[in-house]
């Protein structure tokens, strides 16, 4: 559906996928995060980290548990902004605007950083209401094309040929592969800049597993993706950046064909070849 | 990063400690076994040995049923455990020197069965002192790679890359003199040309233990260093 494909337009330089990430030049970047710091109350879950995120790109954040990876992807679309707990320091421009600006609605912020999550959460409703639920709060179409949209998003999802004749059944008769491919469709619909995912494939099996990555691969002609996986080999399949965190900090951020050859330090060597204990 | 030969030994999986472990191990034995060849190829020659020219010929196939074992091992350990970083390039140059070293088999045979000819030929022992010279230092090349593989040691895989040079030229030169022998007297031209064959072979060995040196600086340091001319590397920054 090439109206609505407004995000196709703004098109990336060129970027090395070899080498240090430091590379990134900010007007390749999506996100641009600097000195973000985030603790829940008294326990601190995100020290000074400063990094970019390539627009258009996949970049796949890696580390043992509790190392901070989804606290950061969360933070990327305010999603922390409900829990008092929370106190955060730094900045998060998205396209060099500031996310925690006044002027930013969260609901429009989370229109354009979608989210995923790990395990798939259709509503309670129809496939194709499933995916007309966003664009009905955002948007008001017409029938026909509510419909348009919907298909496109189906398509983009990868989903559309398994369902295009049972549109009208609940979303629980997928099967979990399938609940997660709507899901995605369900953020797509909406047009999303950014999609964030979070462990989007574990609780899935292989076959369902490839064709998320396959899915993640195919998106990133519009849109920018990040992805928090436990998978490292996940990680390697799909990404082309990829940042190893650990106890809160940024250890090392490479060209994942970098990172996964010859990673320039030794704490990120050991966490990826399993030596960490 | 850096790492060590204890590098591969740390893993959470004590299994997985042990298969990189084996693929080392049954390399330095393919290496022993490769370097020995050439021993007794050159010894096969220079005491006009005839048996121990046919047992070096025939034990070939021991070499080549060591490759086809190790790069089984590999494929093994790449389906299995999907190795990353260091992991990865053990594996990698680990595949690539069972190449090398059954290239170097192959030379050793060439070797002894040009000294069969030569036995069986009876003719005089010209060249005899080059080949001695040469086959001792490309022993040593290859000893030292083996050596720099098991340990890691990057200073001696760049010492066995520089010798190289020393190689070739002491090979050109005796093909020089070879030839001129030849000119001089046609009729030694058959047994000559056997012990050029065999200083060829020797000059070969050189170039797959300069290999071998390489794939050490690719395992411990990640650089591939094969089409980079010895002068013209940047050796602090492959020793910082």
């Amino acid at each position: 559906m090439p109206a609505l494909d407004h995000v196709t337009d703004s098109v990336s330089p060129a970027l090395a996928t070899t080498g240090a990430v430091t590379e990134i030049p900010a007007s390749a970047s999506c996100f641009e995060i600097e000195g973000l710091s985030l603790a829940y109350g008294d326990t601190p879950a995100l020290s000074n980290l400063t990094l970019r995120i390539p627009r258009q790109r996949v970049t796949a954040f890696i580390g043992p548990s509790g190392c901070g990876k989804t606290t950061l992807l969360r933070a990327l679309n305010r999603l922390h902004d409900l829990n008092e707990e929370v106190r955060r320091g730094g900045h998060i421009h998205l396209e060099g605007q500031e996310i925690h600006a006044p002027e930013v609605e969260v609901a429009e912020l989370r229109r354009r950083v979608g989210m995923v999550f790990q395990t798939p959460n259709p509503f309670p409703m129809s496939i194709y209401e499933n995916v007309a639920f966003g664009l009905r709060l955002q948007m008001s179409l017409k029938k026909r094309q509510r419909d348009e949209v919907i298909e496109w998003a189906l398509r983009s999802a990868a989903l559309w040929d398994e369902v295009k004749d049972r549109l009208h059944d609940s979303a629980w008769s997928l099967s979990g592969g399938q609940q997660q491919r709507l899901v995605i469709a369900r953020t797509l619909a909406v047009q999303p800049e950014v999609l964030l995912l979070d462990e989007p494939a574990s609780a899935l099996d292989p076959i369902s597993t490839l064709k998320i990555e396959e899915l993640i691969r195919s998106l990133k002609s519009r849109l920018t993706l990040i992805l928090v996986t436990h998978n490292m080999q996940q990680a390697a399949r799909v990404s082309d950046y990829t940042a190893f965190l650990n106890g809160g900090e940024l250890v090392e951020y490479a060209a994942t064909d970098a990172l996964f050859t010859n990673p320039r330090l030794a704490q990120t060597e050991n966490y990826i070849t399993g030596r960490m204990g | 990063m850096d790492i060590t030969s204890e590098t591969h030994s740390q893993h959470i999986s004590k299994q997985f400690n042990h298969e990189l472990e084996e693929l080392k191990t049954h390399l330095m034995a393919m290496g022993g076994l490769v370097e020995r060849q050439i021993q007794e190829a050159v010894s096969a020659l220079l005491d006009g040995d005839s048996r121990l020219a046919e047992h070096v010929r025939d034990n070939d196939k021991a070499v080549n049923d060591l490759q086809i074992k190790i790069d089984d091992e590999c494929t093994r350990v790449l389906a299995r455990r999907q190795p990353a970083a260091s992991d990865l390039r053990l594996v990698l140059a680990v595949i690539r020197a069972t190449s090398d070293l059954e290239r170097i088999g192959d030379e050793a045979s060439k070797i002894a069965r040009n000294a069969l000819a030569l036995t069986e030929g009876g003719n005089g022992s010209k060249g005899f002192v080059e080949v001695r010279h040469i086959s001792e230092h490309v022993r040593k090349m290859l000893r030292d790679a083996l050596t720099a593989f098991a340990r890691f040691d990057i200073d001696l895989a760049l010492a066995v890359v520089h010798e190289d040079d020393a190689v070739d030229s002491e090979y050109t030169s005796a093909m020089r003199s070879l030839m001129t022998f030849m000119m001089e007297d046609p009729r030694s031209i058959t047994s000559v040309l056997s012990v050029m064959w065999i200083l060829r072979a020797l000059e070969r060995i050189g170039d797959h233990a300069n290999n071998l040196a390489e794939y050490v600086i690719y395992l411990v340091k990640g650089l591939d260093i094969r089409h980079i001319d010895p002068d013209e590397l940047d050796e602090d920054a492959l020793k910082r």
